[in-house]
C-alpha cells in the first residue's frame, strides 16, 4: 500500500468510526460507541455510518473481519493505514488545539 | 384494527412528519402504495417514521444489503414503492435520524432532485412531442386526433410543472445545507 496522500480533516463520523475499530465491532456497536464516547453527542444515523463504512472499506482504512460464530452480522476493524491517518489526523488536531488555547484560550471564561 | 388513508404529498419531508403525527395518535404505517397508507393501531408513538429514496430499487443486491444493515440496526423498512422506502424504528430507542452529516443529507436530497428532474424531463418531452404531432396533423387537415394529442400533449406539460414545483423545495434545501457545507460538516 502506497503513503496515503490525504491532506485535510476528516470528518468527525470518519475520525470516531476509526477510533472505534482499533476494537473489532459490528454497525451497531459503532453507533453505541460513538455515542458513549462522545457523551451523546455524536448519534450517527444508520445511512451515514452504512456510507462511511463503504466507503472506508474501499479505502482500506478499515476491513471486514470475520464475526463471532452464529452470528450474522458482519465486523469491521482499522488497518495499518487507517491507524496511519488517526496518526496524522492527531497531529494536525494538536495542532489546532495549541493554536486555539494560545491565541483565543485565556479569553474564555 | 386497520386504517386506510388516501392522500398525496409532493414534499417527503411532510409526509414524514404526517407519518409522525399519525404514529403519535397510535396509526402506524405498515403498506404503502401509490397515495395509499395502510395504518395499524399501536400504542401511542411506537415507532419513529423515515422516507428514504434508494439508489437501486429494493430488489436490487446493493439496496438488499443496505437493508439489512438498517435492520441489524433496529430499524424497520415497512414498505417500499419503487426507489422509495418507508423506515421505523422504535421510539424507546431514541432519535431517528438516517443521515446525520451534512454530506449524506445533501447526497440523499441530490438524488431526489435527480429524480424529479428526470420525471420532470420526460413529461415535458412526451407532452412536446404530442402538441407537435397534434399541430402538423392540423396542417396536414388530416383528423380530428390532432385536437387529443395537443389536449394530452398539455396536460403532460402542466404536469412536468408540477414536477418542476415540487423539486424547487429540494433544491433549496441542497443550496442552504452546500453553504453550511463551506464552513462546517
Amino acid at each position: 500500500m502506497p503513503e496515503s496522500s490525504e491532506r485535510g480533516a476528516l470528518t468527525e463520523a470518519v475520525f470516531y468510526i476509526l477510533l472505534s475499530l482499533y476494537t473489532a465491532m459490528h454497525g451497531y456497536a459503532i453507533m453505541q460507541n460513538v455515542k458513549d464516547l462522545s457523551h451523546g453527542r455524536v448519534d450517527l444515523g444508520a445511512g451515514t455510518l452504512y456510507g462511511a463504512i463503504n466507503t472506508l472499506l474501499e479505502k482500506n482504512w478499515i476491513r471486514a473481519v470475520e464475526g463471532e460464530e452464529g452470528s450474522r452480522r458482519k465486523e469491521y476493524e482499522i488497518t495499518e493505514l487507517g491507524k496511519t491517518v488517526i496518526q496524522g489526523e492527531l497531529i494536525r488536531l494538536g495542532e489546532l488545539i495549541a493554536n486555539g488555547k494560545r491565541i483565543a484560550g485565556g479569553e474564555s471564561k | 384494527m386497520i386504517h386506510v388513508v388516501r392522500k398525496l404529498f409532493w414534499d417527503f419531508e411532510k409526509e414524514e412528519q404526517w407519518l409522525n403525527e399519525m404514529s403519535a395518535k397510535g396509526m402506524a404505517l405498515t403498506h404503502y402504495s401509490w397515495c395509499k397508507y395502510v395504518f395499524t393501531e399501536t400504542p401511542k408513538n411506537e415507532y419513529t417514521y423515515r422516507i428514504e429514496l434508494l439508489d437501486n430499487v429494493p430488489t436490487h443486491p446493493e439496496s438488499i444489503a443496505y437493508i439489512r444493515f438498517l435492520e441489524e440496526n433496529g430499524v424497520e423498512c415497512v414498505s417500499s414503492y419503487v426507489r422509495w422506502i418507508f423506515l421505523r424504528k422504535k421510539s424507546s430507542e431514541g432519535a431517528f435520524d438516517i443521515y446525520t452529516d451534512l454530506e449524506s443529507k445533501i447526497k440523499h436530497f441530490k438524488r431526489i432532485n435527480t429524480l424529479w428532474n428526470s420525471v420532470m424531463w420526460l413529461e415535458f418531452i412526451v407532452g412536446l412531442a404530442n402538441i407537435l404531432i397534434g399541430v402538423t396533423n392540423y396542417f396536414n387537415s388530416s383528423s380530428s386526433i390532432s385536437l387529443v394529442n395537443v389536449i394530452l400533449g398539455g396536460l403532460l406539460i402542466l404536469l412536468g410543472l408540477v414536477f418542476l414545483r415540487a423539486g424547487a423545495p429540494i433544491r433549496k434545501k441542497i443550496r442552504k445545507l452546500q453553504q453550511e457545507n463551506l464552513i462546517r460538516e
